[in-house]
């Protein structure tokens, strides 16, 4: 199978976030960054399909500047087989400009299946595995956490809300990927050196003209603080007085 | 004057709640442009149309109905073209979708379908001269994006349970009419639905939410959570991904950075620490209350009120109070 994971590097969201000079963008000073962990759930289904499926060729797909090589190198360290980096000065936050440059080469590859993290953190929009889908004309199945591949045919299970479905596709096809689905290896010191010598290619990235602008980012207002009713049992009666008179939801 | 496009979503025959969220947020934009019409679409097997005067109810002008054996369940080709091509005859100034599992799988296709971009997540909207503005969360909430669209027309998706439904009763006009493709010649096919434990409230349109955490100690003492729930009525049980990677609950209960986003009007957190990949799914909702042993936990910081004790005692007595309350209302 050839398949193609597209990945992306984003900061580590376990930190205090601050607004750059400009107003429209994250100081990234002192940010740590890595693969995005459903891009990462992404590139193991892959790994997993090639174990399973010889002759099996994973591609690793990222749009971004030159520091996206190392994201791509994650995934190859993991045992993806290439890499590609389609290149822009930087992510652009309107989705379907990335789509559309993932889609034009994407269209290129001759791909079964083409993979994608459901979402990223730090946009949090969660759009360009369907859209590149369309794009490509290519079915689409998206928040995935189960998935069986057999005779060119796929099962994949999405979560709802409060349920699940069972769904069906034939490939080539578009698939995003939900937790649950698996759990990421952890690249092998083996798996880091063989990695520098896989091939990278650079390509410039065709980025159309945006029609999502950000006018500004701010911090959401802090929640005023709150206050320990009591300790035990005890406690109780007082918080269910509070629940009924002053925050009225009981 | 504008009008707008709404996609109702449906389960079987029933409409979902974000449904109706989305034509209440339709007709308050169509409002906020000086009062053009909504048009709401609805997909959904015989049955669905007995649904439309609902519709109408909550502001739709017109109701277009596709009632179609083949759509039991979701069809997301069926929906994508259907919509797409309604939206694109209708010369809509915005179309309206929820941001659910179903609105996150098709409002980005419709949106690609028809060459314009689309905003998830959006929490409010305005209109300012040529473009629609919204607010977005960005970095798991920690920072809120002001975002112009200049798309022509907008695609937006809502997040569910920041509007409510409203009743804003309109001609809901019905009509009848075919999906763009037959369901059957669709190649992604959704072979079942499995609903989970009988009519269960989903977390994201649940009023109260009431979340355990490992503080709950094994997967039986979830007991106690649900008989929380019922106590009250009107709540769903939601658990923390280190509960969810343990297999005591499903991954769709999950609620946090990867897996659900929720901001009901009460959140009982039980026996959670509050890990920052767990406040990220649930930091707007607007009562937040935990109960943990440690009074330094930072859910106990971020909490509107907090009780430090054993949640296998405190747990219990809050049942019965919340019953007795319950009782005399």
């Amino acid at each position: 199978m050839k398949i193609a994971v597209c990945v992306k590097r984003v900061p580590d969201m376990d930190v205090r976030f601050r607004i750059g000079a400009d107003n429209v963008s994250v100081d990234e000073g002192g940010l740590k960054f890595d693969i995005n962990d459903f891009d990462a759930w992404a590139v193991e289904a892959a790994l997993q399909l090639k174990d399973k499926n010889s002759g099996s060729e994973v591609t690793v797909i990222s749009l971004g500047p030159d520091v996206v090589q190392e994201t791509i190198r994650k995934a190859l360290s993991m045992g993806a087989d290439r890499g590609i980096q389609l290149k822009a000065d930087k992510v652009p936050f309107d989705g379907l400009v990335i789509a559309k440059a993932l889609a034009a080469e994407l269209k290129t590859g001759g791909y079964d299946l083409i993979l994608f993290g459901k979402m990223a953190p730090d946009s949090s929009n969660g759009v360009v595995g369907p859209m590149s889908a369309e794009l490509l004309g290519l079915p689409c199945v998206t928040a995935i956490s189960s998935l069986e591949i057999a005779n060119g045919k796929g099962t994949a299970k999405r979560e709802l809300e409060g349920a699940q479905e069972i769904v069906e596709f034939p490939l080539p096809a578009v698939l995003t990927v939900d937790e649950g689905l698996n759990a990421a290896r952890l690249p092998s010191l083996k798996g880091i050196m063989a990695a520098k010598k896989k091939p990278l290619e650079v390509k410039p990235a065709q980025l159309s003209e945006a029609q999502l602008s950000i006018r500004k980012l701010e911090l959401p207002p802090e929640r005023k603080a709150g206050r320990v009713v009591g300790e035990g049992a005890a406690a109780v009666p007082e918080l269910v007085r509070l629940l009924q008179t002053e925050a009225k939801v009981l | 004057m504008a009008n707008v496009f709404a996609f109702v979503e449906t389960r079987g025959t029933d409409v979902r709640k974000v449904g109706l969220e989305a034509v209440t947020a339709a007709r308050m934009l169509a409002d906020k442009s000086g009062g053009g019409e909504v048009h709401a679409l609805v997909l959904g097997p015989p049955g669905i149309a007995a649904k439309a005067s609902q519709i109408g109810q909550y502001g739709a002008d017109s109701v277009i109905v596709v009632e179609h054996a083949g759509l039991a369940n979701y069809n997301p080709e069926v929906a994508t073209a259907t919509a797409a091509d309604r939206i694109k005859s209708g010369g809509y100034r915005a179309a309206i979708f929820s941001t659910s599992a179903q609105g996150r799988d098709l409002a980005p296709r419709v949106a690609a379908r028809l060459g314009v971009s689309v905003i998830t997540d959006v929490l409010s909207f305005e209109i300012e001269g040529d473009s629609i503005v919204v607010r977005h969360p960005m970095n798991i909430g920690k920072v809120i994006a002001t975002v112009a669209i200049a798309a022509k027309p907008a695609v937006i998706a809502m997040r569910p349970n920041v509007i409510d439904p409203a009743q804003n009763a309109k001609a809901g006009k019905v009509e009848n009419t075919q999906p763009a493709i037959d369901p059957a010649s669709a190649r992604v096919k959704v072979i079942e639905t499995r609903v989970g434990g009988g009519g269960k409230l989903d977390l994201a349109e649940a009023p109260v939410v009431i979340a355990g955490g490992r503080g709950l100690k094994a997967a039986e003492n979830f007991k106690l959570v649900e008989d929380l729930a019922a106590a009250f009525g009107n709540a769903a049980v939601g658990a923390t991904r280190a509960v969810t990677d343990d297999g005591w609950r499903p991954h769709s209960d999950q609620i946090g950075q990867t897996g659900r986003l929720v901001s009901p009007e009460l959140y009982i957190a039980v026996g959670i620490s509050g890990a920052v990949q767990h406040l990220a799914g649930m930091r707007t909702s607007k009562t937040i209350v935990a109960v943990n042993r440690d009074k330094d936990a930072p859910i106990v910081k971020v909490a509107d009120y907090g009780i430090v004790g054993d949640v296998f005692e405190v747990i219990p007595a809050l049942t019965e109070a919340v019953r007795e309350a319950k009782k005399h209302h």
